[in-house]
């Protein structure tokens, strides 16, 4: 067994051995083990180097506020930079490895740094980087060239660049009451609420449940109190209404009393079990939440306080008792409270041997000095330590008389021989999830720490967390909060009995020791106390200046360690008292969460898919698909050697020819039913519905409120009270948003129901010259000529024995149909349609051809009522009626939106015969070099067959007005230019022929 | 942020979108006053307090609901269907009658 190890005592288990890598060196621990108590077992006394100084640091801590030692592990290609070495639980295999230094923690080049330390002060970067170009060292350039080799020299751990392969889980849980913390204060509460009969969750960050308990040494019940708190938990499991979560750290509290955890379910094993993730988010919505998060023990502010073997005083007591590892052999205290005294005693009894209690106070308590005789040690009452000596460890101390009163040293300074330093600055309750549920921490100068606010949402706190310190405190508050917050009654009943070292909890106002030397306050980003003093000098006065200047607690601990002996320095430099400083807000996550859990089952492509009902049908039959919006439309159908636009022309080519069908089911479709239907189509549509025949559709366009065109589309009257309303595929979900919100809030007299049906039916558009001869040879039940089926008229019949609705209207400019059924037989509707069809060289189209078409024609898509159109600019006045007001009619016509300069839908011809593209700007003269001046850019182009030229719609200023006349196109980003014509957007049978046949 | 719907209860914030200030008030259909209609298009409160809000329960009934939401504590003060409590000038002249 190691030196450093005890042969009895804590949690690890001496029979079993793990073994594990640290920087390539094989080590072994015990069961229990975590990371550092390990290391620090094997006599490893450095831990890492520091973030700008490259100074050697050991560990600061045992737990969850690590700042030092923090570790990267690698987990094959997967790397985890910055975990603290307190929180990794060793495993066979383990590979850990330390970070910020090169080549080796021991030979680190960056440690030249440390000569440097006058330069590198607070605010190095703005004053070396920022400002002016003056010569060749100052300035944003000169950043530019030396950002590589400080990023490099500076820093944490470096994240991985291989994939995570591992599997991320997410939890939403509900429950009564939710304990954040498992000391005494927590499984009391927890215990007390779950007797109630609560729902109760206990979560602790740590691996094992039970917090000082663990390591405290007292005596709970007349039992070591670790034995208690196992006990505790034990019963706590045995529960149905109970849930535990170790490993979880509860990292955020948010509105509505919902909480963020993340538990660590397989990071402590060498072999995740089958199916376990290896983290878990948890969201957890709380009925009351019981804070019981503990404290921190604060550092003192000295020079020297950073070197390795400069540790707090409860790690020590924790390492020893909870891990069986003894820190050090000469054991030397620092302490301005008395909680270091019981530490003192603690180690005494490990078989260390305790040297000095150096306390900053005068005045010692006859019960203090009880306990500095049981440890054995030598009291330095009112002294202070000035300085500390060694390299990679820690070999001595210097100690001076010290006044508490006025901060003054005196007196010779004297020696002691030490391996190690344990220091106390008194303790900060852990209030983070309380600042973050909203409410500004309290100072109280007697703690000398900030408490809990009181709460803005339902919690409760309990134990050291309310500043309440002693263990017995934490009994009876965690039960009262445990009582309290299940609804129970307060119960008087006999508590757990408590023996525990007596303590002042109230420390003496001393954060730092002002002498000669760097005096660490924030350790992981390297400020010092001067830096501090600086940022104060050079004009820095509020909190959070402070700490954005010096970095001041902005690192991966977020200040746990460092806030209030900040604020206290700057409290100082400024003469005011703590509180009127202030504090900074805590924000979530309270340690850092990997993105991994965030995401948890939700990465990859997240869409989901929305295919039509012949969606296979086009894929078995050649189709190229693309995606538009969530759905899957066919682009082309193409022949083998085809390009999409000798695909596309073919297609409408053939179309105009004979006849293509085109599947419409993306086509957005609202059945609008009720008695005010029709008043309301009248309100929503610029145009008048309440006049339409059953029987009949009308093409419909709809206004946003501000006067804007919004959607258009066609709507079929099936009946009096019974209409089909079709919207563009892109707005389907946002056309129905508007129509319920309209008759919800605006006009909730009106007697309609909108329904989304855009599922239920499967349609096909089928149109040109032999459109008519093919439905008439496949549709039974009614007539499709020109009498029974006229222009925007409805029938119902049958095509291969399913019903089927036919609507004659027309997109492509052809005599055209659109053929609806129910969406499970659309494709054998569409397959009779393409039987029918053969005879007559039916093709199938996709959206290239279908697009084409439409340009031709200078029909308006998404791409025309682009938000900022009106319909003026579109040339759909046609469309405003005169009779009624509807939705947007009272803003359409404001000055600016009737403007003869606006944007308006014109037709662009390439002069040049080459093809234009969307978002190629129209100029009125062309200069390549420099382009300038827009008249308006193009929304949609193709190969027009019907032209046989290269067409476009755009969008040009005062564009009615220059029909006929010459423009360029200028395209610098596809080096495009050209003459182009503009004219009117009906570039293909203007007066629809066609389509009435 | 917990929303409760009359109908459905208590729900997850994810399930609801927002559609605006509740203050505003929509103009008769007819009327022709643009300061009136502009104040209702554009103008929105912004309070740091309660807010009267709308919101629809998108991923649920997709009742719209008449939300006071503390902007600062976003505490929900109440909830209520805003099917006819809406300040539209169309429902008031109707309510009288």
């Amino acid at each position: 067994m190691s030196p450093r190890r005890t042969e009895t005592g804590g949690r690890i288990d001496r029979l079993r051995t793990i073994r594990f890598t640290f920087d390539g060196a094989a080590y072994t621990g015990h069961a229990g083990d975590t990371l550092a108590s390990a290391l620090l077992a094997s006599g490893v006394t450095l831990f890492g180097r520091s973030f700008k100084y490259h100074r050697p640091r050991g560990l600061l801590s045992a737990g969850v506020e690590e700042p030092n030692a923090l570790v990267t592990v690698l987990r094959g290609e997967v790397r985890e930079p910055n975990i603290p070495a307190t929180m990794v639980e060793i495993y066979d295999g383990l590979v850990a490895v330390s970070q910020n230094r090169t080549p080796s923690l021991a030979w680190d080049i960056g440690a030249i740094n440390q000569l440097g330390g006058k330069i590198l002060s607070a605010g190095f970067y703005y004053k070396t980087f920022m400002g002016p170009v003056i010569g060749p060292l100052k300035g944003t350039r000169f950043w530019m060239f030396c950002e590589h080799f400080i990023r490099r020299a500076a820093g944490l751990g470096k994240a991985g660049t291989a994939p995570d392969p591992a599997r991320y889980g997410r939890m939403n849980a509900f429950c009564d009451v939710l304990v954040v913390g498992s000391g005494p204060a927590g499984l009391m509460a927890a215990k007390a609420a779950a007797d109630q009969g609560a729902r109760v969750i206990l979560a602790d960050l740590e691996a094992n449940l039970g917090g000082s308990a663990n390591w405290s040494g007292e005596t709970i019940d007349g039992m070591p109190a670790a034995d208690w708190a196992q006990r505790m938990a034990a019963q706590l499991a045995g529960n149905d209404n109970v849930r535990l979560l170790p490993r979880t750290t509860v990292w955020g509290y948010y509105d509505g009393n919902t909480l963020a955890a993340l538990e660590r379910v397989t990071d402590h094993k060498e072999v995740a079990a089958t199916g376990e993730p290896r983290q878990r988010y948890w969201a957890i919505r709380a009925g009351t939440v019981v804070l019981a998060t503990g404290s921190f023990e604060r550092p003192l502010v000295f020079p020297g306080n950073d070197r390795p073997g400069v540790m707090l005083a409860h790690a020590a007591e924790r390492y020893a008792n909870e891990y069986g590892v003894l820190p050090g052999q000469r054991i030397a205290l620092f302490t301005n409270n008395d909680s270091a005294y019981r530490s003192a005693v603690a180690l005494k009894k490990a078989g260390a041997a305790v040297v000095a209690i150096i306390d900053v106070r005068g005045d010692i308590s006859n019960e203090m000095r009880r306990l500095t005789s049981d440890a054995g040690a030598e009291l330095l009452a009112g002294h202070a330590v000035v300085a500390t000596e060694g390299g990679k460890a820690l070999t001595g101390l210097k100690v001076q008389r010290f006044d508490a009163m006025s901060g003054s040293l005196s007196g010779d300074e004297r020696s002691i021989h030490a391996d190690n330093l344990l220091m106390s600055g008194g303790w900060s309750p852990t209030i983070h999830l309380a600042s973050q549920a909203g409410a500004k921490a309290e100072w109280d100068p007697a703690r000398q720490a900030f408490l809990p606010p009181k709460p803005t949402q339902r919690w409760i706190g309990a134990g050291a967390f309310t500043g309440s310190f002693s263990t017995a405190e934490a009994i009876a508050e965690g039960r009262a909060a445990g009582l309290q917050a299940a609804g129970g009654a307060v119960s008087s009943g006999p508590l757990p009995v408590v023996e525990a070292a007596p303590g002042d909890p109230n420390p003496a106002p001393v954060f730092e020791i002002k002498a000669k030397g760097k005096s660490f306050v924030d350790f992981q980003h390297d400020v010092t106390a001067e830096d501090v003093r600086l940022a104060h000098r050079e004009g820095f006065v509020s909190v959070e200046h402070l700490k954005r200047y010096t970095t001041l607690g902005m690192a991966t601990d977020q200040g746990k360690n460092s806030n209030v002996p900040g604020l206290a320095i700057m409290a100082e430099a400024l003469g005011k008292p703590i509180p009127e400083v202030g504090t900074t807000r805590f924000r979530p996550p309270y340690t850092a969460v990997s993105i991994g859990s965030l995401a948890a089952e939700r990465f990859g492509d997240l869409k989901p898919e929305r295919l039509t009902p012949m969606h296979d049908w086009h894929i078995a039959n050649g189709a190229r698909m693309y995606s538009a919006g969530l759905w899957y439309r066919p682009m082309i159908y193409g022949l083998p050697g085809e390009t999409v636009e000798q695909a596309y022309v073919r297609e409408a080519r053939a179309t105009r020819e004979s006849a293509g069908i085109v599947d419409v089911s993306t086509l957005g479709k609202i059945a609008v039913q009720g008695p005010d239907a029709a008043e309301f189509l009248d309100r929503v549509y610029t145009n008048m519905f309440s006049t339409l025949a059953v029987g009949k559709a009308r093409y419909g366009l709809m206004l946003r409120e501000d006067g804007l065109a919004f959607d258009d589309g066609t709507t079929w009257r099936l009946g009096e009270q019974d209409f089909l309303m079709t919207t563009t595929t892109a707005n389907a979900g946002k056309v129905m948003q508007h129509l319920e919100y309209f008759l919800d809030v605006i006009w909730p007299e009106l007697k309609v129901t909108v329904t989304s049906v855009t599922d239920e039916w499967a349609g096909a558009a089928i149109g040109g010259p032999k459109a008519r001869a093919i439905l008439a040879s496949c549709v039974t039940g009614t007539a499709v000529d020109n009498a029974t089926l006229p222009f925007m008229g409805i029938v119902h019949g049958r095509i291969a024995g399913v019903p089927v609705m036919i609507c004659r209207l027309s997109f492509s400019g052809e005599m055209a149909f659109e053929v609806y059924s129910g969406a499970g037989y659309g494709t054998r509707v569409w397959e009779a349609l393409i039987e029918a069809g053969k005879p007559f060289g039916l093709v199938t189209y996709g959206l290239e051809a279908l697009g084409t078409m439409r340009i031709e024609k200078g029909h308006v898509t998404g791409a025309e009522i682009d938000g900022r159109t009106t319909a003026r600019d579109l040339h759909l006045d046609w469309m405003l009626s005169k009779k009624k007001p509807f939705i947007g009619s009272a803003m359409m016509d404001r000055e600016g939106l009737i403007a003869s300069d606006r944007l308006q839908l014109v037709g662009v011809v390439a002069l040049d015969n080459r093809p234009l593209n969307g978002g190629g700007h129209i100029v009125e003269e062309l200069d390549e070099a420099n382009p300038h001046d827009s008249l308006g850019h193009i929304t949609a182009c193709c190969y027009s067959p019907a032209l046989g030229k290269y067409i476009a719609l755009a969008l040009v200023k005062g564009g009615k007005a220059r029909h006929g006349t010459r423009a360029f196109v200028s395209d610098p980003l596809r080096n495009r230019f050209g003459p182009v014509e503009i004219v009117s957007n009906h570039f293909y049978d203007p007066d629809g022929s066609r389509m009435h046949g | 942020m917990l929303i409760t719907c009359p109908y459905c209860g208590p729900r997850d914030v994810i399930e609801f979108t927002y559609q605006g200030d509740g203050n505003r008030e929509r103009p008769q259909p007819a009327s022709q006053d643009l300061d009136a209609w502009n104040a209702y298009v554009y103008d929105r409160l912004n309070p740091a307090g309660d807010h009267n809000e709308i919101w629809q329960h998108s991923g649920g009934c997709r009742a719209h609901l008449r939300v006071v939401r503390n902007t600062i504590t976003h505490e929900i003060l109440s909830t209520a269907f805003a099917r006819g409590g809406h300040k539209s000038a169309d429902n008031r002249a109707e309510g009288r009658s």
